[in-house]
């Protein structure tokens, strides 16, 4: 029974500890973005690493939730609701919600399974005590730009994904449900918000952040050999989905009920 | 005479902030509950070549990490040319790595990097230099360690003798004072191990650098040693000349140089 406790104890305690550890990094990290200029080479590297590495999955997963929502919506609305509304139905849900939770998981796993195993990697084999050697600061140069990369470019991708899953749904509406070009787009401009899509975007900005950390986190903080890297990875990959889905639930009540609301 | 009745060698120094070269004062590390450096005293002159010799986990890594704060002791202090260490700041660290150079046990090459752009990373970072002039030094550093021709190799492409030499040319190319070495011939065929150690001779003959060598290979430790400790048990046990140490009466140490598994220190 006291082993019981006992671990448990340990558990909450290691748990209280994991997630200060977060945030000192955070903070650490966010005391480098003044030498950002200086990294700017770095920067661009890992940009092009997170947009352009990640733009034929997004691609291929935005227009494939664009055409499900169509179809959903169609199967859902059908004898109940005007089809006049589908388009606002389709691209209102891909703005709020279906573009950047979908892009900040697929992009996410992506992502931070790289930086997890790439910082892990470099952890177990010293490299990051070289760099130190050097008197080259790891946080300024392994972690600024991942971050910011991420917390840049996850918008961007998600300005795609709204785009492609938005044309999806409308060329799976007009070439398989259906519905006239003029029926689609009447509620696709009749109840079209900019908040709709500035808070899609705002959400994108928070998880770019949360999978930058995540893979930085659980990379610097790798021990061990080999099984420490899988194991951060996996850890990187798992804490990423949950924070996503949790900020998910925050951001929105915060940003729908409280800003736009 | 037992390990235990020896004297200890005597590393007091009246005044740490006034003594050049690195002194250690009662250090003291803990991983998971066990002691890996318990109080331990050290001093290591300027210009020497001290090796450090002990059995595999003794914490002769660790010890090594302290000198340049990549750990950094639970309690005790270390002083580099009178500057404390310990309670240095971000800033006023990175100035003290600049002159120390370090040659990691597996290289720590970074991946993603050709070999010149290893050994250049740091003048790349710290120094006003032009690429080229960048280029010419890594390229100055890799002729001095026998390495000419691989500039744009990746390190996969490298063989670990290869490996350990780019790790040594990267170490050596801000000009250091001082030279830490982890292992630099664990896992080396007999060969290619006697021409690291010659190399190593030859960059203290060349550079004049203080140098710090973790081994426990006593050929390698009596070929480049000006002196050899021995670390056991958290504390440096004993010191001496090379010159005299194959003569020693300390049983421990003895005992490591003949590679005997019976007498003070036991294997198991």
């Amino acid at each position: 029974m006291k082993s019981i406790a006992q671990n448990t104890g340990t558990k909450v305690l290691d748990s209280f500890v994991t997630v200060g550890t977060g945030w000192l990094l955070f903070i650490a990290i966010l005391k480098q973005i003044p030498y950002s200029w200086k990294m700017r080479r770095e920067i661009l590297e890992q940009m092009h690493v997170v947009l352009i590495g990640s733009m034929p999955l997004v691609l291929t997963t935005s227009i494939f939730i664009g055409a499900v929502t169509a179809v959903q919506g169609v199967y859902q609305m059908e004898g109940y609701v005007p089809m006049k509304f589908l388009g606002s139905g389709v691209s209102r849900s891909i703005f709020i919600e279906l573009g950047p939770v979908i892009v900040a998981l697929v992009v996410g796993g992506r992502i931070c399974a790289s930086y997890a195993a790439e910082l892990g990697t470099m952890k177990v084999t010293e490299q990051i005590d070289a760099l130190e050697m050097l008197a080259i600061d790891p946080i300024r140069y392994l972690a600024l730009p991942r971050f910011l990369a991420t917390l840049l470019m996850l918008p961007v991708a998600t300005v795609f994904a709204d785009f492609f899953a938005v044309f999806s749904g409308f060329a799976v509406s007009v070439l398989t449900l259906d519905v006239t070009i003029s029926t689609f787009n009447e509620g696709l401009f009749m109840l079209f918000k900019s908040s709709d899509l500035f808070s899609g975007l705002i959400k994108s900005v928070f998880f770019g952040g949360i999978i930058g950390m995540s893979g930085i986190f659980f990379g610097i903080n790798t021990r061990g050999g080999a099984e420490g890297v899988g194991q951060a990875t996996m850890m990187a990959v798992v804490g990423t989905c949950l924070s996503v889905l949790i900020a998910d639930y925050f951001l929105a009540t915060f940003l729908f009920q409280l800003v736009f609301g | 005479m037992t390990e235990n009745s020896f004297p200890m060698p005597d590393f007091s120094v009246a005044d740490p902030s006034a003594t050049s070269g690195i002194v250690m004062q009662s250090v003291c590390k803990t991983f998971q509950n066990k002691k890996i450096l318990d109080e331990l005293d050290f001093v290591i002159d300027r210009g020497e070549t001290v090796v450090i010799v002990g059995r595999s986990g003794e914490g002769k890594s660790v010890l090594l990490k302290h000198i340049v704060k990549l750990l950094t002791p639970d309690s005790g202090k270390v002083w580099i040319d009178g500057q404390e260490m310990t309670s240095m700041g971000h800033g006023d660290l990175y100035e003290l790595r600049k002159r120390f150079g370090m040659l990691f046990q597996g290289a720590a090459l970074f991946d993603s990097m050709t070999i010149s752009e290893n050994v250049g990373l740091g003048l790349l970072e710290h120094f006003n230099m032009t690429d080229a002039e960048i280029r010419d030094r890594a390229s100055e550093c890799l002729a001095m360690v026998g390495l000419s021709g691989v500039e744009n190799k990746l390190p996969s492409e490298l063989s670990g003798g290869m490996k350990k030499r780019a790790g040594l040319a990267r170490a050596i190319a801000m000009k250091p004072e001082y030279i830490l070495y982890d292992e630099p011939t664990t896992g080396l065929d007999p060969i290619t191990a006697d021409a690291i150690n010659d190399l190593i001779l030859k960059l203290q003959n060349e550079l004049n650098v203080t140098s710090i060598v973790v081994t426990h290979d006593m050929e390698s430790a009596f070929k480049i040693g000006d002196r050899i400790a021995m670390l056991s048990g958290g504390k440096i046990i004993h010191s001496e000349k090379i010159s005299t140490i194959r003569e020693t009466s300390h049983p421990a140490v003895r005992q490591f140089i003949n590679g005997s598994a019976s007498g003070p220190l036991s294997v198991f």
